[in-house]
């Protein structure tokens, strides 16, 4: 089970004109793991993960998603993974069910599931009272926990996070991050991109990305022990300062 | 069929659930139609006259009551002397100044010949143009009206009648330039600042993320815009007939189809719009700077194109507008059918087509 792959990506290239984003991009990623994909701003990780989600073709490389191929594939792949971003991306505008229902709904959900999971979603957030409270009276914490239930509604193979925890305090955090063990537990992969280095060590393995490069990709452990740090701020800062 | 029902449900929360949305579909365009219907109207009523009588005799008397009694003038102050012209004109209280010189009906009895000197306040000149050749109408009509008694050898009789809207009524170019501006407005803008929204919130991403195609996309972002402005289009044509008693002498289903065709052009410029603009307020001054402006000046619903300098004409002839005014014209007040605006009609559906490609190529392009 541990080596079950469910994204490959060999000598992925993209190239914005001259410029490289992605320089021959080399990683696996492991059915239920949690992938830390770190990086400066500018590093490449938004567009690799871009690449990863079928929103861009990539310049070159062999690339597999979920078994698909993103080239040919993208609608397939789209179906089976989620995303969701920094912003949580829930609509303001509409209740708590409203949201849920809109998405299960876009992912072809049918009428029973919807109605069965919301509630079921709802029970373990903990938000059955707010169900037709709008999107903009929730605090900060909850929309970013019911963004993430709501990407994971369609039960995916692997969950795209690009930074889900920017702006949130670190007990928020702390129970965000519960969720997304949980999920892993429940065989779902999960791919993130973080700022923050003590959220890193949440991770199974980490890739820190330099410049468009992969420099490094290990578990957060054994990277400690290869730079010689006590913790991943200072892997960090010797990777981006070589 | 689900998915897509489901982003349309959705559409249609955000709409109702916003008032500034409600208030651009349904507020705007009443107010619009009856603004431009009772308020800016070039139809002359009760303009105010003075009259200035040295004859004070039957015929001059006569033409007087003739004048005043035409309801669109009316006698505010009776003159005795010609320094009070100039007076009155700077007190504003009159537009226009009627002469007749002494012994004006005996001259035209023994001469047949009399002058009548009309004076016009010129600081409006669309309006004192408009004054003086009302005013010479009924002068004429009277002169031809005695005529009509003695007999006079050779004369050419002048009658003009006014086609289609024998009552100059302004409202009838009012209507069709409104709906144009109306469609115009909440079609394109309403869409253009749909989408964009989407983007700002950063739901544009999980949109596009999700197996939705782009597509799919931007046709649930569009149906019930469509549906909305289709809504509008009726009402302003419901307000025409019913309060300013505008005819449908065409095909009304005809009509009804231009409309529709028309509104899916606007909704193609918005699309195309929301394609450049990456904030709300972009794609809003984009809209307002690029559609509505054109679309009341260029358009020939305000300002005739033919007096236009050549390259505006030119400009003009480009403007969706002008074409769907002319086939609602053409519709409404003419009662042509489909035989007579198959032109206008073509070039409506290739200006859709066109910004449709437009902006699925810079769809695409924003997407790598």
């Amino acid at each position: 089970m541990e080596n079950q792959v469910v994204i490959t990506s060999k000598n992925m290239i993209k190239k914005f004109g001259d410029f490289v984003a992605n320089d021959h991009l080399n990683f696996e990623v492991y059915k239920g793991e949690i992938f830390g994909f770190l990086g400066a701003n500018g590093a490449g990780k938004t567009t690799a993960m871009k690449i990863l989600c079928g929103l861009l073709t990539p310049t070159s490389g062999e690339i597999f998603v979920g078994g698909f191929n993103v080239y040919t594939e993208t609608e397939k792949i789209k179906r089976s993974i989620g995303y969701m971003s920094q912003k949580f991306s829930l609509y303001e505008d509409l209740t708590v069910f409203e949201n849920i229902r809109f998405y299960s709904g876009i992912y072809g959900l049918s009428d029973a599931d919807i109605k069965m999971k919301s509630n079921n979603l709802m029970d373990k957030l903990g938000l059955s009272a707010q169900r037709n409270s709008l999107i903009s009276s929730l605090p900060l914490g909850w929309k970013q926990k019911l963004a993430f239930s709501i990407a994971i509604i369609h039960d995916p193979q692997i969950v795209f996070l690009d930074e889900p925890t920017g702006g949130v305090d670190p007990i928020t955090r702390r129970q965000f991050w519960d969720l997304i063990y949980d999920a892993a537990h429940n065989g779902i992969t999960v791919f993130v991109t973080t700022h923050y280095m003590d959220e890193a060590e949440y991770c199974d393995r980490i890739s820190i990305m330099v410049d468009g490069r992969i420099e490094a990709l290990d578990t957060p452990f054994n990277l400690m022990k290869t730079y010689n740090s006590e913790n991943m701020d200072g892997v960090f800062l010797k990777l981006a300062r070589a | 069929m689900n998915r897509f029902k489901s982003f349309v449900i959705k559409e249609f929360y955000h709409i109702f659930r916003d008032r500034r949305s409600l208030i651009v579909l349904f507020g705007i365009p009443i107010a619009q139609v009856l603004l431009f219907g009772f308020v800016i109207t070039n139809d002359i009523r009760n303009a105010k006259i003075a009259v200035l009588d040295y004859s004070k005799d039957d015929i001059s008397r006569e033409i007087t009551n003739k004048i005043v009694s035409s309801q669109y003038f009316s006698l505010a102050e009776t003159l005795n002397n010609d320094k009070d012209i100039e007076g009155i004109f700077k007190k504003g209280r009159v537009k226009m100044v009627l002469v007749f010189e002494n012994n004006f009906a005996h001259d035209l009895e023994n001469t047949g010949k009399a002058n009548i000197q009309i004076i016009a306040d010129a600081t409006d000149p669309n309006l004192a143009n408009l004054l003086v050749s009302y005013l010479s109408a009924i002068i004429m009509n009277y002169t031809l009206d005695m005529n009509r008694l003695a007999v006079v050898p050779m004369q050419i009789n002048m009658e003009s009648r006014m086609f289609y809207n024998p009552e100059l009524k302004s409202v009838y170019m009012f209507v069709p330039g409104v709906m144009a501006m109306i469609l115009m407005l909440i079609s394109a803008f309403m869409t253009s600042i749909t989408i964009t929204r989407e983007k700002e919130s950063g739901t544009m991403e999980i949109l596009l993320v999700s197996p939705l195609r782009p597509s799919q996309i931007i046709i649930g972002k569009v149906v019930p815009y469509v549906l909305l402005s289709f809504s509008s289009a009726v009402m302003i044509i419901l307000l025409g007939i019913f309060v300013f008693g505008m005819p449908v002498e065409g095909n009304f289903i005809l009509l009804l189809a231009e409309s529709l065709l028309f509104i899916i052009l606007a909704l193609s410029l918005g699309i195309l719009i929301s394609t450049i603009a990456n904030s709300q307020q972009t794609a809003m001054l984009m809209s307002m700077v690029a559609l509505m402006l054109p679309t009341i000046l260029l358009s020939g619903f305000v300002f005739p194109i033919e007096n236009m300098p050549f390259i505006l004409q030119l400009l003009a002839h480009i403007m969706p507008p002008k074409y769907f005014i002319i086939i609602v014209k053409n519709i409404m007040l003419k009662g042509t059918g489909f035989s007579y605006v198959w032109k206008e009609t073509l070039v409506l559906i290739f200006m859709t087509f066109f910004f449709i490609m437009l902006s699925i190529k810079k769809f695409k392009v924003r997407l790598e």
